[in-house]
């Protein structure tokens, strides 16, 4: 679909090339994890949703980090883009974030009999969904309010802090949850190397396909923000025209059109 | 529900979400296409205006 500009009008030129290549990093994921890497001794089969579920808890945790970063930049600089990159970040955090919990709590069914346990990593995570819907249900009922951004930038930075404990709970708690990549003993879990190349293709695929999604919603919010103080400058030069004022009014146009 | 349909289940739903959440920012670009031709509709028509005056 193109818009008049002959751009796609999902987003600009660049968007189609970052999509196609998602769709090509996540299509030779899927073959390695279906077709090339062997299935695990002891879980068997289930254990495929692994190849998915780590890379999508990296991307969480880099996407409300980002938060983070960007929430801070906006208090220091007051810059109203970081509050944009903050805003697309959490959304597409939220997406992963959830879709750890979904695919963890359908891997811990048939491994561990349940499909949820108040497991420290388990309950951290769930406290950090929370804290980003919580960030979200702000910016969406306070949309108005100018102080919003400041407001969401403090919550996004103090709920990133639930990140690094996610990280070391289960080093610090006793839990059930396992430490693949790096075991409690410091080795690192998987031992055959085809496991390890198709987490590493899983990695790049969710990564990319993270950061095609944030680069769509950021563009979208800027250019949502841009139209809106167009909007307001037109109002205002409906409002000073309507005052009788067609010479001043010719003079902003002939600015507006340069 | 075996094992199979776990996994089966798990990457359903990832693509799904997934899915979802590009229709959705296609909705949103969708809405902005539509409120930048009423921003050129209101601007030509204060262009006639001025032109007539």
């Amino acid at each position: 679909m193109k818009n008049r500009a002959g751009q796609n009008s999902i987003g600009p030129n660049w968007a189609s090339w970052f999509g196609l290549l998602t769709v090509l990093l996540v299509s030779w994921a899927l073959f390695m994890v279906f077709v090339y890497v062997p299935t695990e001794a002891e879980q068997g089969i289930v254990q495929r949703i692994f190849y998915f579920h780590v890379p999508c808890a990296w991307v969480a945790f880099a996407a409300f980090g980002l938060v983070a970063i960007a929430g801070f930049f906006y208090l220091r600089f007051g810059q109203k883009i970081w509050d944009d990159l903050a805003r697309a970040a959490a959304e597409t955090g939220m997406l992963f974030c959830s879709l750890v919990l979904i695919t963890g709590s359908l891997w811990a069914r048939p491994i561990w009999g349940t499909w949820w346990t108040w497991d420290s990593r388990l309950t951290t995570t769930l406290v950090l969904w929370l804290l980003y819907a919580a960030y979200l249900m702000l910016r969406a009922m306070a949309e108005e309010l100018p102080q919003v951004g400041r407001l969401a930038a403090v919550v996004g930075i103090v709920a990133a802090a639930d990140i690094p404990v996610i990280v070391i709970s289960v080093r610090l708690w006793r839990t059930i949850h396992p430490a693949v990549i790096i075991t409690r003993q410091g080795r690192h879990g998987l031992e055959d190397p085809r496991m390890i190349a198709t987490l590493l293709v899983a990695f790049a695929a969710v990564t990319v396909l993270w950061i095609w999604l944030l680069m769509l919603r950021f563009s979208i919010l800027r250019t949502a923000r841009r139209l809106t103080e167009l909007g307001g400058g037109l109002a205002e030069l409906r409002a000073r025209l309507s005052e009788q004022e067609p010479k001043r009014g010719r003079q902003i146009l002939d600015l507006q059109s340069r | 529900m075996d094992n199979l349909s776990y996994l089966f289940a798990a990457y359903s739903i990832i693509f799904a979400a997934v899915a979802l959440y590009v229709i959705f920012l296609w909705r949103r670009q969708t809405l902005l296409d539509s409120r930048l031709r009423s921003l050129e509709t209101q601007l030509s028509e204060i262009r006639d205006g001025l032109a007539k005056s």
